[in-house]
């Protein structure tokens, strides 16, 4: 029997669970003995004209060995937004010496021998600013009142599509309109950032970072600093989470390596918590206006969906999400008519990047909100509509108006799946009797079918990855991966795949990642690209090393290679027919070097989907929700290891629930951040969440050999608009319509109160 | 100043600052970086040792208020021949950690829930683990980790030396 498919508990735990991962900050490399430690001074004014940095008594305070200001860095080009079709002059000064734009502006870096004298000395550096009007929000930013960029004279810093014609919603019967907010929330891995830089005598850098993809970071840190990238060497150390926050480089770890330079000494730097707030990638921050018209028998014709995107104060990865959110907009709905917009602005607030979903949950948000707006206004059953609405199964490929191509499809049964595992029509009934006793404790159902795309990038973007297989003379292997594992569980996925084709067992077999010398090429972990690409890469790699094998084994065994089979047992080839004789992998390593590095190309990427139903009591005294059940369809294709991809699921629920109840950053409006510590940003935490009901469901995808499609987003994405939508349905009886997110006790106590007409503000 | 620390198991004795939190005393002065530190306010719980008994938050403790004491940090779970503690075991095959950095911190904090209860509910496992943040897991499958250690028996709910001290 094969080991794909099956669970099998992670090589990587005994280590993690005896001595800890290490993490950047746990490096003891000797070259980083005596490394000075990194302290940044921060803009503590959103917006603003720096009159003056002095940093003399800093200079002075016990083991400050130097205070690098702006002039320090002046041979270094601002970092560029890197998006060919942004405005040039979107750019980020290293050091702030002219104008500040967000809470956390970097205005110096403090240099000490101990890491307690940088906090003590960070707090001497005298930064005189001069308050400008701040942006906060998007209509603020929209209204250009106060621009960012002076010189670019406007705060739009891209926009995509057209507004729909006039007629868009001609001859329907129903049109429900509603703005719905995205709210911006932060990733908050575990693991704040972390960089460590040493330089060589040979001129190179070595720059160990927590980040999602080293090869993209050390071209980024190369591009910024204007170094060959030869001279850069950078290292991924254990990462405790990502989530789209470490894709890529932060100017922070160039800094690290820039003033390592300069004081030719090792540097190290980690963030404090509530550095790491502000100074981190936010992530969604959309502001949805949303259309949606058809019938009265439940028939959707029509929807609209225009978004404007909060970029922050420099432009990241905010550019491009509303793309991928008009890519996705219509979902699994078969609308005949669908048109986005969008805008990406820029205010004096911390910049949004990728978050678990990126772009993709705000899509479906969007649209499974807007499909219980109208159930809600034609009075139909939330799922009623959804059935009739939905794309009809499809396992030739189905491209949508707004030109995504689905691979293979079937919504209505997932659909169907979740409602049933849940319970739906006894949970109604129980909800209608509920309603009519007039329990305090409300009883709410929401629902979400969900599409979604994975494996959209790779290196340079294309949907390729690079895998590296040798098998040793001593019987071991060991695989190089362009992926970038921070908790997804690739040392024991991709060693199952190999040891699935070579017979070589999986505590045998070392999964190396994340070193720019030891693997050149790589797309890194995102986008749930990792097992659809790297995965397969690794499958690729190991076919291919049988066949050289097979090659070799039939010189050596003076066969003839087609009699050859692969023996797992042997862990190398045999002669068909005859038992016993044979030669292993590892005697082949033995004579010459077993080797092979490829490259996987995807056909296209792959769009897992599902269906989730989120059950919520609502306390209509208080407005306390409180989520009682989380049942979730998700079908990624075919599994390798459900141990893995369970735990995918359950993260994503997690954090899909948490933006839909809890979490939000919030600025005053003078763009101060308020929820810059875990006391003030309400993580979610196991009290607030149920244990997860996942229903399986696996539809193999065409475009690569293991059948698998991307699991690490989406139960975010269909988790985030059941339980907002499920929080609306307990209170829908007493004429709530919409609740946005996060759906805190205030907001659904103040709807309460609205929808009575009691006021309530 | 002088601070004498058994630290699992070990005693040492050290100078350091007064201000010195027990979190930087343990992953810098005694090189035990499995304690990891993901916040500044006492929220996460990745810090969690066990303190004479009690799991506590070491970025909250200072190193000369534990002078005399008796630290247990994941490092010291495991057996001498390497065998895992049932608390590290049942996270291993539950799958209760993924990127792994509150992991140092919350088995030790599971094992201080089953000190308290040996035998908790879903929600008993929930409520005390409350101070214990993770993004990854959801906490699903740490919650059946540490129901399923509870099934171990006693040992589950024990640091190493806290056994040898009963014994």
């Amino acid at each position: 029997m094969s080991i794909l498919g099956t669970r099998v508990v992670r090589t990587e735990d005994p280590l993690f669970l005896t001595q800890g991962a290490v993490y950047t900050d746990d490096l003891t490399d000797e070259r980083l003995t005596g490394a000075l430690h990194a302290t940044l001074v921060r803009s503590t004014v959103a917006h603003g004209r720096v009159l003056s940095v002095d940093t003399s008594a800093a200079l002075e305070a016990p083991g400050v060995v130097a205070v690098v200001t702006a002039a320090d860095l002046a041979d270094l080009t601002p970092i560029p937004t890197g998006f060919p079709f942004v405005d040039a002059k979107y750019t980020r000064p290293w050091l702030a010496s002219d104008v500040v734009r967000f809470v956390g502006d970097i205005i110096a870096v403090v240099l000490t021998e101990e890491r307690y004298q940088g906090e003590d000395a960070a707090e001497m550096v005298a930064v005189d600013i001069d308050p400008l009007p701040a942006v906060v929000g998007t209509v603020a930013s929209a209204s250009d009142e106060v621009v960012l960029f002076p010189e670019v004279g406007t705060n739009v810093i891209a926009s995509f599509g057209e507004p729909a014609p006039d007629d868009f919603f001609d001859g329907c019967e129903v049109v429900v309109r509603q703005r719905i907010i995205n709210q911006r929330v932060a990733p908050v891995p575990l693991e704040t950032r972390a960089a460590s830089a040493v330089w060589g005598a040979d001129g190179r850098v070595t720059l160990w970072c927590s980040n999602q993809g080293a090869q993209m970071a050390k071209a980024q840190v190369a591009a910024w600093l204007g170094l060959d990238p030869a001279l850069v060497h950078l290292i991924t150390p254990a990462v405790g989470g990502g989530f789209g926050a470490k894709i890529g480089a932060d100017p922070e770890f160039a800094l690290v390596a820039q003033v390592s330079k300069l004081v030719q000494r090792p540097v190290r730097w980690a963030e404090s918590r509530s550095e790491n707030l502000v100074g981190m990638l936010h992530g969604r921050g959309q502001d949805h206006q949303i259309a949606i018209g058809g019938r009265r028998d439940g028939t959707i014709e029509a929807y609209s969906l225009i978004a404007d995107q909060d970029a922050g104060a420099y432009p990241r990865f905010a550019v491009v999400l509303p793309t991928l959110t008009m890519l996705m907009t219509a979902g699994v709905y078969a609308f005949p008519k669908v048109h986005a917009q969008a805008r990406v602005l820029a205010t004096n607030t911390t910049s949004i990047g990728a978050y678990r979903g990126a772009g993709r949950p705000e899509a479906t948000a969007a649209v499974e909100r807007a499909v219980d707006l109208f159930a809600a206004e034609i009075g139909m059953d939330p799922a009623e509509v959804r059935r009739i609405n939905l794309i009809p199964p499809f396992d030739t490929p189905h491209t949508t108006s707004m030109g995504a191509t689905y691979d293979n499809g079937d919504y209505a049964a997932a659909l169907e799946k979740a409602l049933a595992a849940a319970g739906y029509d006894e949970l109604r009934a129980e909800q209608a009797r509920r309603r009519e006793a007039g329990d305090v404790r409300q009883l709410g159902i929401g629902l979400s079918v969900y599409v979604e795309i994975t494996g959209a990038g790779g290196e340079s973007g294309a949907p390729t990855e690079d895998a590296t297989v040798e098998v040793h003379p001593d019987g071991t292997a060991t695989i190089l991966t362009g992926t970038s594992p921070h908790g997804q569980g690739h040392a024991t996925a991709w060693a199952m795949i190999a040891s699935d084709q070579l017979g070589i067992p999986l505590d045998k077999i070392t999964v190396l990642h994340g070193d720019t010398d030891l693997v050149p090429k790589g797309g890194g972990t995102m986008g749930s690209r990792s097992l659809q690409q790297g995965g397969a890469a690794v499958h690729q790699a190991a076919g291919e090393l049988v066949e050289l094998a097979r090659k070799r084994a039939a010189e050596k065994l003076e066969a003839n290679p087609e009699d050859l089979v692969v023996d797992l047992g042997l862990a190398g080839l045999a002669v068909r027919g005859t038992p016993g004789v044979g030669v292993t992998f590892a005697e082949l390593a033995a004579d010459e070097q077993l080797l092979v590095q490829t490259t996987f190309s995807a056909a296209a990427p792959t769009f897992p989907f599902g269906a989730h139903v989120v059950v919520v009591e609502v306390d209509v005294e208080s407005g306390k929700a409180e989520v009682v059940r989380v049942v979730a369809v998700d079908d990624a294709g075919t599994i390798l290891n459900p141990l893995l991809a369970d735990g995918q699921r359950h993260g994503g629920l997690a954090q899909g629930v948490a933006q839909a109840l809890l979490e939000e950053v919030l600025y005053d409006e003078d763009g101060n951040p308020t929820t810059s510590t875990l006391a003030d940003y309400p993580f979610i935490s196991a009290t607030e969440l149920p244990s997860f009901e996942l229903v399986d469901m696996a539809t193999p995808t065409p475009m690569n050999p293991l059948g698998a499609k991307g699991i690490g987003e989406a139960g975010t994405i269909g988790s985030t608009p059941a339980t907002q939508n499920a929080v609306i349905d307990a209170v829908a009886h007493l004429g709530v319509r919409h609740v946005d997110m996060p759906t805190t006790p205030m907001r659904v106590w103040r709807a309460i109160q609205q929808a009575a007409g009691q006021g309530g503000n | 100043m002088q601070v004498s620390i058994t630290v699992n198991g070990q005693q040492r004795t050290d100078e350091v600052e007064p201000r010195l939190l027990l979190a930087h005393y343990l992953r810098e002065t005694c090189g035990l970086t499995a304690t990891n530190i993901g916040c500044d306010t006492t929220s996460c719980g990745a810090c969690t040792v066990v303190v004479d008994g009690l799991s506590v938050k070491s970025c909250t403790v200072l190193a000369a208020s534990t002078d005399g004491g008796e630290v247990t940090t994941l490092e010291g779970l495991a057996g001498p021949d390497g065998e895992l503690h049932p608390m590290q075991a049942a996270f291993r095959a539950e799958h209760g950690l993924q990127c792994g950095f509150c992991t140092p911190g919350m088995v030790m904090a599971a094992i201080g829930v089953l000190a308290d209860n040996p035998d908790p509910s879903d929600r008993e496992v929930r409520e005390g683990l409350e101070g214990n943040l993770c993004r990854c897991t959801g906490y699903h499958n740490i919650v059946r980790a540490v129901q399923a250690a509870a099934k171990a028996g006693p040992a589950a709910g024990q640091v190493p030396q806290a056994q040898e001290v009963e014994a």
